[in-house]
């Protein structure tokens, strides 16, 4: 039961750290967005190009990166579209992904490539009644911290409070003399990056393929509405309760079936009981 | 979408403008029927052109993204999980001619009316939010469907798909021919339903729904409605699909086949009618002539055709040729 419940939390990290940039970059830009599954994929893919032996270097590099290359695509690209519908973005970044995936395509063809376990994490953790392999205490650990981190930078500091500022009373934040725009671009980067570190996590664990990340950036839609995309708390908190109901229930029903729609039902029920989400607001009508 | 729908208000409110009819209506009138007449014989020349095959094709999808396009730009809903249904009717297309040997119109008709169904319980669902969960959800719940559909593989044959299914018109020509009559009826009733009351008011709630609301109108239920109708003409076009093809794979049910329905749409031109079949013959006939010279990388190309118009031509092709701001 525990390790189940311990390695579904392993899953939720993936979920967690993609559905946590999801939600930063929605609070303060309103922009969905779509490529987030693509980057998570370079992530990984990013982890590779570097080799096995490079993980630890790979960990600060790839997401490092991946922030600047989606600094250079909010100021060029995302930013010509942020006074129209949201939606517009929305479409914007499926094309971004699109164009990602058969990018990496052409280059790495479509099967998976393996990825050796990180040098130092090959072990296992002994935690007395169960020994669990070293690299998913890592994953889980590492999540763990940046979710907290992120909670507090945004809620703790006087930074969190620039940017908080700005993602709900932009206008008057702007009036109050805070460069609303000059957050923009760093906050997007920052979404990114946290895509990309969640990919260079499960380079080990997962195949890295390059529709790694199309596959999860739907699971992450339908976390972020059970948790509300305006909640961060909310999203993180769905993620992780996610992971565990998959691992569970692949456990206990044996059913791929079951585990795998799982998140969709309580979608569902979700939007029956509270439209808004668990912790989301509620929307203006418009 | 705040400029097309801004776009079509104005419409709007020039047809709704009382007394004597503005000089030139009746030359643009018999100009739209020249446009018509023109469209109708385009169509009928269509497999002459083109391979058969292609042809085939760019119905079905002039269907879909007509479907999505109804709630895009008439209800301001993006529905990013049409492939559910699309898909959905495809495998009940194919499952109703295989099993009960139904003749394809009828099999399509089936497979349409199950799509509807579908629409139902999802659309009761997604309509609950608007914007970019709207897309968000409709997304999330075609790839519960597509799951199913995997799994469920003693009914739709997994990754095999369904094989074979038969049709009495085997050769692709005259098939094109078969099939026309029920996309014209797919488009009429799309025309018919953008230009009926009904179709006011869904414009009335996708420019305001706090008014359309306080007017008396349930706003849910209308979206509803139009969520239905969406699926059953997404329908049409995924039976034609299935029958064109003799073959139905879970591809049909993938998010990637939403999303090139969406493209379309926005290619063509968002609100527009007239832009999806546009889009639809553009992007297959890409696709057909990049696959063609041996070119895989297909979402390469089609994604940065995307990025560009939402970038630079966000009205479409229709709305750039043909619509004044």
């Amino acid at each position: 039961m525990l390790q189940h419940v311990f390695n579904g939390l392993v899953g939720g990290s993936f979920l967690a750290l993609v559905a946590l940039g999801l939600a930063v970059i929605f609070g303060m830009l309103r922009v969905v967005n779509f490529a987030h599954g693509a980057i998570y994929m370079l992530g990984a893919f990013g982890a590779l190009a570097l080799t096995g032996e490079a993980f630890w270097a790979a960990l600060v590099v790839v997401p490092v990166g991946l922030g600047l290359l989606g600094m250079v695509l909010e100021r060029t690209v995302v930013n010509r579209l942020a006074r129209l519908d949201p939606l517009y973005n929305f479409l914007l970044t499926f094309g971004l992904t699109l164009v990602l995936q058969d990018l990496v395509k052409w280059r790495y063809g479509v099967q998976s490539s393996p990825y050796p376990t990180p040098a130092g994490l090959g072990g296992s953790v002994d935690f007395g009644l169960f020994d669990f392999p070293a690299y998913r205490v890592f994953v889980l650990v590492v999540a763990a911290i940046v979710c907290f981190g992120v909670w507090f930078l945004l809620s703790r500091t006087r930074l969190g409070l620039i940017v908080r500022a700005c993602t709900e009373r932009p206008e008057l934040s702007a009036a109050l003399g805070v460069n609303v725009g000059r957050w923009v671009t760093p906050v997007f980067g920052f979404g990114v990056a946290l895509a990309g570190l969640a990919g260079v996590l499960a380079a080990p664990m997962r195949a890295v393929h390059p529709l790694m990340g199309a596959d999860l950036i739907i699971v992450v839609f339908a976390v972020v509405v059970i948790g509300g995309l305006g909640s961060i708390f909310g999203s993180v908190a769905a993620a992780f309760a996610i992971g565990v109901l998959q691992a569970l229930s692949e456990a206990y029903l044996d059913s791929a079936l079951v585990s795998q729609i799982l998140v969709y039902v309580v979608m569902a029920a979700v939007l029956l009981w509270r439209p808004s989400g668990l912790f989301g607001r509620e929307e203006s009508p418009a | 979408m705040t400029e097309s729908s801004a776009l079509v208000a104005q419409e709007m409110a020039e047809a709704e403008r009382p007394g004597p009819e503005p000089r030139g209506s009746a030359l643009r009138r018999n100009a739209r029927w020249l446009l018509l007449a023109a469209a109708v014989v385009f169509a009928l020349w269509l497999p002459f052109g083109l391979y058969p095959a292609v042809a085939v094709e760019i119905l079905c999808w002039a269907l879909f993204a007509v479907a999505i396009d109804l709630l895009l730009g008439y209800v301001g809903l993006m529905s990013f999980g049409h492939a559910a249904f699309w898909g959905t009717s495809a495998y009940a297309t194919g499952l109703v001619a295989i099993h009960w040997g139904l003749p394809f119109p009828l099999a399509v008709l089936c497979g349409a009316l199950t799509a509807t169904v579908l629409a139902v319980p999802i659309g009761y669902l997604a309509v609950k939010r608007t914007g970019i969960y709207f897309a968000m959800v409709t997304l999330a719940f075609a790839q519960m469907i597509y799951v199913v559909a995997n799994k469920w593989s003693s009914l739709t044959g997994g990754e095999n798909g369904l094989q074979s299914v038969p049709r009495a018109i085997t050769d692709n020509f005259y098939f094109y021919y078969a099939a026309l009559p029920i996309v014209f009826g797919g488009l009429f009733l799309a025309w018919r339903i953008v230009h009926s009351p009904f179709g006011r008011v869904l414009v009335a709630i996708r420019d305001n729904p706090s008014r359309a609301r306080a007017l008396g109108y349930a706003v849910h239920r209308y979206k509803l409605m139009a969520f239905m109708l969406s699926a059953f003409l997404a329908g049409l076009g995924g039976g034609l699909f299935a029958m064109g093809h003799r073959f139905v794979s879970l591809e049909t049910l993938h998010w990637t086949t939403s999303g090139k329905a969406v493209i379309i749409v926005v290619l063509g031109g968002i609100g527009t009618l007239w832009g999806g079949p546009l889009g639809a013959a553009a992007i297959v006939r890409l696709e057909d002539w990049l696959s063609f010279s041996g070119f895989e990388q297909i979402g390469l190309v089609t994604g940065g055709i995307f990025v560009l118009t939402v970038l630079l031509f966000r009205r479409g092709v229709w709305g750039t040729l043909f619509k004044r701001r």
